[in-house]
Parts: structure tokens; C-alpha cells; sequence
């Protein structure tokens, strides 16, 4: 029995920032005092707060630090572990409250507005260790639904939580369960996407890596739901801690037969495979990843047939998202009307986003659907820094759009994000402040979908290139004001003709940006200027010459000798010999140079 | 897995180790003073055996700590229970018999084990 738990991230963004250090480094000085039967360190899967991270938190106390390195650990043994004091330069400021009494984690700003289903065991078990998960109600669902209910009872009570796919269309999970229920076939498959090839989003990694069982679990459940013996996870290599645990949970579970055959002496069969997918973004669409899994050119097909009817080997199958089936257990466990009492009226439950771009708190965060997006900025997030403000929130990646500051209020679900141009998507939420671009920002998808592309249809093909000149003609000052209705003209048509959803969803941050931000793309067509000053080809540097102390630092760092002048005498840029790189700017000790 | 009972009994198991890692601001809290006079006087075995005996009890409702010097020395090893709205308890001259002794009668059954407690040390 140990008497503390020290929990250390090992999520993708702490161990990237030294976290497996911090751990063997830890697992050192305990041992070399003597605590090794004593103190317990545990590496989980993500906390959530990655933007603090390398991130460790000490139980029974709860003592959060964050920003933690591997020189400070042998204080944190030495004073924490052995002594009981609590090493106060590293916590979480927002924990210290009055300088002497500290508040759970729980109760700061970031974690206070969330409500961590999907998420409810990531950072708080040991994802390695099956008795962990097991220690919170693991694998209970799957008892229940074999020994105490139907499959027609489970699919009911999808159905009735009103959970959707947290995938990207949001279309009803429990539906989609009852029409692969009901087609016959010798053999079903239940599918995981676990691809997530959004830029941006994280959250079914973090899934994955702090809590795979759960998963495995309700692809068990959703194979008795259906009928099925066989499932499939498609996790795309470059996620290789989830890859390994995932491994290390399908070994595990099929140890204990929670996996395999006779599962619970009940006659039902289920087991689990993983295919690795190459990181094509186009394999995350269902027809493509079905086709990929058959061992073949992961390139979409028309629907229908749709793939309950005719999915993987031409078999029923259901596909769902990671962070869906996170949520099934617990609407087996607690009910369909607990799930149901969480959201708006037609999107129930809760969503992860993964916060990112010009925000304070980067991370995961989970909040019941209908969370206005402000909250999810301002008051989980910490608000835009550096004094900066808030511009738009891209949400839905490559296939969404952006939300522009006048929608800040507008609580967030399915149907709300649609009906203004933006779209649910994955979650990944990209926050832009007043230095982003807006027509930067477009051309930035549209490079990703051209990449991704598939090149099977002609008009996602053709026409996603197309678009992409357009917008490098209007970036580079050369735009017309015909460019603006060509560009429009042409998204309409990529939408209508396109063969799969990557193809339709292509232009929407072509068309939401055009809707929210025309002034912008005006000002570069009819003005040639870039107001975020973040197009090259518009923007010159320039120094103010009552600010400038005639210091020569600028001098000295432009690589191309742009800039002249004599020591204290205010310098001047050459803007045909500056190439725009930035550094004279970045060098200025008095703000003297500015860029428009 | 061949039963629910199973289950059970591997959850039952590994439940104690997990339930140490939620925060629960109303639980009774049990402090075990050991800053370098509490250590010195034994204070590590006594942590550990109210560590073993509350998970044993499964007691989920306590957890224990230990904290710096408590600032009485001489009695050292010291244990304080603080329970939400109670007067705090504070048991001097530990030994880990002693604390299975505290878990059982005070934190189980409620009675205050008064030869242990400082008063009756002084
Ligand atoms: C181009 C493209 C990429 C997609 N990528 C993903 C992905 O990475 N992960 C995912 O879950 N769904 C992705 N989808 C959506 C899937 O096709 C599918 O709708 C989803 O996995 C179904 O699961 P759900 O009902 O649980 O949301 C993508 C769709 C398209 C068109
Ligand atoms: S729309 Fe694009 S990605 Fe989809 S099938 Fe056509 S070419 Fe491939
Ligand atoms: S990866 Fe460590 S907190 Fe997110």
C-alpha cells in the first residue's frame, strides 16, 4: 500500500517537454531515500493543461505543479515526499490562495467550467495498467450489457442519450448502431477512427494515450449492440505512444478475457485489431479508412451503399470517432437521461476542444455542449495574451470555418456552429488575434487540402488548386476585385461536385473567412495592404525615426545590410533590399520599428 | 473473465490505490508530522501503518498526510486528525500500534483515544 501517488504526465505535449526524464529522475531519488515502497509514481496520460506543462501532481495532497524540470526534483522528493512541505515555487499560481491555504485543482478557472466525461480518467489513472482502469468501474458497462440487457436495449439507450459522432457530422451514434444492427450478415465490424488528421486537434490522442481501455471497452459493448466479433482501431503511425498503449491495453484486456472469447461466460465473442495508418488525411473518411484497412489505397467510394449495409470487406460495420466511444460507458452506467441532462436540445452531453493558436491556457478542456464560446476563451482559456485582442476562433479545421468576435456568445453545438458558416468538427479550436491574416489563414487550409487531396474526383483536384492561386494572387498584391466573386463561384461548385466530404468541406474557410472578413480581402485587392501585416509581399518594414536611438543593432542583424545609418542617428531601410525576414524588429530594444 | 464477482474482486483491490487521488475537500484529514525531528523519532513507520490501516478499513472518507513540524518536539512522533467542524485531536509519542489502535477506535468508531492524546502526555 503506498501512502502517496505522484502523478506525472506522459502525454504527447509533457513528454515532449522532458516529461520521461522527470520520471526516471523521480523513480531515482525516491528509491536512493528509501521510498520506494512508499511513494507511487504513475505516468498518466493528459492533464489537460498542456500549455503549464511538464505537469506532476502529488496525492493525497494534491499538490499541483507545473513547469516542473528534472533539476527540480530532488527538491520535490527531499521536501514533499519526505518532509511533508510542499515546495511552493512550483505550484500552479492559481491554486495559492492568500499566500498560505491552496485550492483543489478542481476549483481553478480552468478546470471549474469543465466537466470531464470523455476525459474523466485521463491524468488521474495509469493507462498501462488495466487494474487501474478496472479500479474505476472499468469494464463494468461491458458486464452489464452481457449479463443484464439485450442488444436492442443497448442501442436504445444510445439512442435515447442523444449522443452524436463526435467525428465531425455529429450524426446520432445510437442510429447508426440500429441500421448496422439490423442488416444480417454473417459477419460485422464495429471500426475506431482514430486518424485524426485535423491540424490542431489533439483530443483523441489524448484519449487514446491516457485511457485506451475505455475505448476497447465500447467498441466491446457497440459489437454486442450489432452483432459483431471483430473490430478494428486505424490509428495513424505518428502517434506512437497511443499506438504502444493501445497494444498494451488490447494484450492486457485479452490476458483478463475481457477480449477474446466467452467474454463474462456469456458466449460472446470480441477481439480487437489495430492498422496503422500512414497520416493521409483523406483516410479519415469513413469509405477511404474502410478501404485502407482492406489493405488498399485508402481512397473514399460513393455513398451509398452506406457502410452499415455494405462497410469493411463489404460487410455491416459501424465507424465512430474515439472521443464517442469514450462516452459510451458511461451512459451504460449512469443512465441515458444523465448523459441527455448535460447540453442543448438537440446536442447532448459534452465536447472536447483542443485550445490552441493566441490563448493563455492552450490544452484540452471538456465543457457541456452549449458552452458559449467566450467562456471557453476568456474564462477556461485565460484570454488572448500580450495585451492582444481577439479576432476570430477557427473551429472544424480544414472543413470549418471562423467565428468572428460578434458570435462570442453564441453557445456552442451542432446546429448553432453551422447556421454561422463554422462547423463542430473534431474540436479543434484555433483562437487568431488581431496579428492573423484572414485570407492568410484560408490559404493556410486550402495548402493543407491540396496536399491531402486525394486526387480521385476532378473538381476537389482541380478545383482546390484553383482556389489556392486565387488566394496566392490575392496574398502577393495582385488580386482584382473579379478574383473575390471567382473565388466564390468556384467554392460553390467544389461543394456541390465534389465526391467525398473532404472535397465538399474544402472551400467553408474560403467562404466563412469571405463572410466575416471581406474588408480584409478588399484592402488587399483594391489597397495592396495586409492589415494584420502578415502578407509579405504587402507588408514593408519601416523605422520610426523619433524612436530610433542610432543604436546600430538593426544594422548589425539584417542578413541582407538593408539598413544604414551612422551611430546615433536614426537608421533608414532599404525596402528593395529587405527581404522581410523580421529580424531588425525582433532586435529593436525601443519599438522604432514597425511594419505596415 | 469468467464472472461479475470477478470483476469485483480485481476493482475492490486496486480501488484503494485510485480513491487516494481524488480531491476531497470534506474528508477527515490525518496528519503525520515529518519534518526531520518527527522522522528522527520514528514518524515514517506510523505514516505507513495509518496509510495500510485505513485502505484496509476502507476508509474513503480519510486521508493522510504528513505535514512539517508540528513545533513539539519532545512528543514527536505526532498525529493530528482534523475532522470538518470537530476540534482538532492531537495524538503524541506515536508507534505503529498505537495507530492501528487510532484508526479503529477514533477513525472507525468515533472514540477519541484519550491516553494517547497530548493532554494526557503533558
Ligand atoms: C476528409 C475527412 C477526414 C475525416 N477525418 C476524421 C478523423 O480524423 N477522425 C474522425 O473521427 N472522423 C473523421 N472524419 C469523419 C468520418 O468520416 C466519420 O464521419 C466519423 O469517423 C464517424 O464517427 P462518429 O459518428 O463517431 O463521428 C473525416 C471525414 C472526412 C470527410
Ligand atoms: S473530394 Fe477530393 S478527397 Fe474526396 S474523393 Fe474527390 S479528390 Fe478524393
Ligand atoms: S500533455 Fe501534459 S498536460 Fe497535456
Amino acid at each position: 500500500m503506498y501512502r502517496s501517488n505522484v502523478l506525472v504526465c506522459g502525454g504527447t505535449g509533457c513528454t515532449s517537454s522532458n516529461s520521461e526524464l522527470i520520471i526516471s529522475k523521480l523513480k531515482e531519488e525516491i528509491a536512493v531515500r528509501g521510498l520506494d515502497k512508499e511513494v507511487n509514481v504513475i505516468r498518466t496520460g493528459c492533464f489537460g493543461l498542456c500549455a503549464l506543462g511538464p505537469i506532476m501532481i502529488v496525492y493525497p495532497e494534491g499538490s499541483f505543479y507545473s513547469r516542473v524540470t528534472p533539476e527540480d526534483v530532488p527538491e520535490i522528493v527531499e521536501e514533499h515526499l519526505l518532509k511533508g512541505r510542499i515546495v511552493k515555487r512550483l505550484l500552479y499560481q492559481e491554486t495559492i490562495v492568500d499566500d498560505n491555504t491552496i485550492k483543489s485543482l478542481n476549483h481553478t478557472p480552468f478546470y471549474e467550467k469543465q466537466n470531464r466525461v470523455a476525459l474523466r480518467n485521463c491524468g488521474v489513472i495509469n493507462p498501462e495498467c488495466i487494474d487501474e482502469y478496472i479500479a474505476v468501474d472499468g469494464y463494468t458497462a461491458l458486464g452489464k450489457v452481457l449479463t443484464e440487457m439485450t442488444p436492442e436495449e443497448v442501442v436504445d439507450v444510445v439512442k435515447a442519450s442523444g449522443l452524436r459522432g463526435r467525428g465531425g457530422a455529429g450524426f446520432p451514434t445510437g442510429l447508426k448502431w440500429s441500421f448496422a444492427a439490423k442488416n444480417q450478415a454473417d459477419q460485422k465490424y464495429v471500426c475506431c477512427n482514430a486518424d485524426e488528421g485535423d491540424p490542431g486537434a489533439f483530443m483523441d490522442r489524448s484519449v487514446l494515450e491516457g485511457d485506451p481501455h475505455s475505448v476497447l471497452e465500447a467498441m466491446a459493448i457497440a459489437g454486442y449492440a450489432i452483432g459483431s466479433s471483430q473490430g478494428y482501431i486505424y490509428v495513424r503511425a505518428e502517434y506512437p505512444i497511443a499506438v504502444k498503449r493501445l497494444q498494451i491495453a488490447i494484450d492486457q484486456a485479452r490476458e483478463y478475457g475481457l477480449l477474446g472469447k466467452n467474454i463474462f461466460n456469456t458466449g460472446f465473442d470480441f477481439d480487437i485489431g489495430l492498422r496503422l495508418g500512414a497520416g493521409a488525411f483523406v483516410c479519415g473518411e469513413e469509405t477511404a479508412l474502410m478501404t485502407s484497412i482492406e489493405g488498399k489505397r485508402g481512397e473514399p467510394r460513393p455513398r451509398p451503399p452506406f457502410p452499415a449495409v455494405k462497410g469493411l470487406f463489404q460487410k455491416p460495420t459501424i465507424l465512430n470517432n474515439v472521443e464517442t466511444y469514450a462516452n459510451i460507458t458511461q451512459i451504460i452506467l449512469k443512465g441515458a437521461d444523465w448523459f441527455a441532462s448535460m447540453g442543448t436540445e438537440k446536442s447532448k452531453g459534452t465536447k472536447v476542444f483542443a485550445l490552441g493558436g493566441k490563448i493563455k491556457h492552450t490544452g484540452l478542456v471538456e465543457v457541456p455542449m452549449g458552452t458559449t464560446l467566450r467562456e471557453i476563451v476568456e474564462e477556461i482559456g485565460g484570454g488572448v495574451p500580450d495585451g492582444h485582442t481577439f479576432k476570430a476562433a477557427q473551429t472544424g479545421g480544414p472543413s470549418g470555418g471562423c467565428i468572428p468576435a460578434s458570435y462570442l456568445d453564441i453557445p456552442i453545438d451542432y446546429d448553432n456552429l453551422l447556421s454561422i458558416g463554422a462547423m463542430m468538427g473534431s474540436g479543434g479550436l484555433i483562437v487568431m488575434d488581431d496579428t492573423t491574416c484572414m485570407v492568410d489563414i484560408a490559404k493556410f487550409f486550402l495548402e493543407f487540402t491540396v496536399d491531402e487531396s486525394c486526387g480521385k474526383c476532378t473538381p476537389c483536384r482541380i478545383g482546390t488548386r484553383r482556389l489556392l492561386e486565387v488566394l496566392e494572387k490575392i496574398t502577393s498584391g495582385n488580386g482584382a476585385m473579379e478574383d473575390l466573386d471567382r473565388l466564390e463561384e468556384l467554392c460553390y461548385y467544389l461543394k456541390e461536385n465534389s465526391l467525398c466530404a473532404l472535397g465538399q468541406t474544402a472551400p467553408n474557410p474560403v467562404l466563412s473567412t469571405l463572410r466575416y472578413f471581406r474588408d480584409e480581402y478588399v484592402a488587399h485587392v483594391t489597397e495592396h495592404r495586409c492589415p494584420a501585416g502578415v502578407c509579405k509581399a504587402l507588408t514593408n518594414y519601416f523605422i520610426l525615426e523619433d524612436k530610433c536611438r542610432g543604436c546600430t543593432l538593426c544594422a548589425r542583424n539584417c542578413p541582407v545590410g538593408a539598413i544604414t545609418g551612422s551611430v546615433k542617428v536614426p537608421h533608414v531601410i532599404d525596402t528593395k533590399k529587405c527581404i522581410k525576414c523580421g529580424a531588425c524588429m525582433e532586435k529593436c530594444k525601443f519599438s522604432a520599428i514597425i511594419k505596415k | 473473465m469468467k464472472s461479475l464477482a470477478e470483476l469485483q474482486a480485481i476493482r475492490d483491490r486496486a480501488r484503494s490505490q485510485v480513491i487516494l487521488r481524488e480531491n476531497n475537500d470534506n474528508a477527515i484529514r490525518v496528519l503525520v508530522g515529518m519534518a526531520t525531528c518527527g522522522i528522527a523519532a520514528g514518524a515514517r513507520p506510523v505514516l505507513n501503518a495509518m496509510v495500510e490501516e485505513v485502505a484496509k478499513r476502507g476508509l474513503a472518507n480519510v486521508t493522510v498526510t504528513q505535514t512539517g513540524c508540528i513545533g513539539i518536539c519532545q512528543f514527536e512522533p505526532v498525529v493530528e486528525i482534523v475532522t470538518p467542524g470537530q476540534e482538532k485531536v492531537t495524538y503524541v509519542k506515536m508507534t505503529p500500534e498505537k495507530a492501528v489502535r487510532v484508526v479503529n477506535d477514533h477513525l472507525v468508531n468515533g472514540n477519541v483515544v484519550t491516553e494517547y492524546t497530548i493532554g494526557a502526555n503533558s
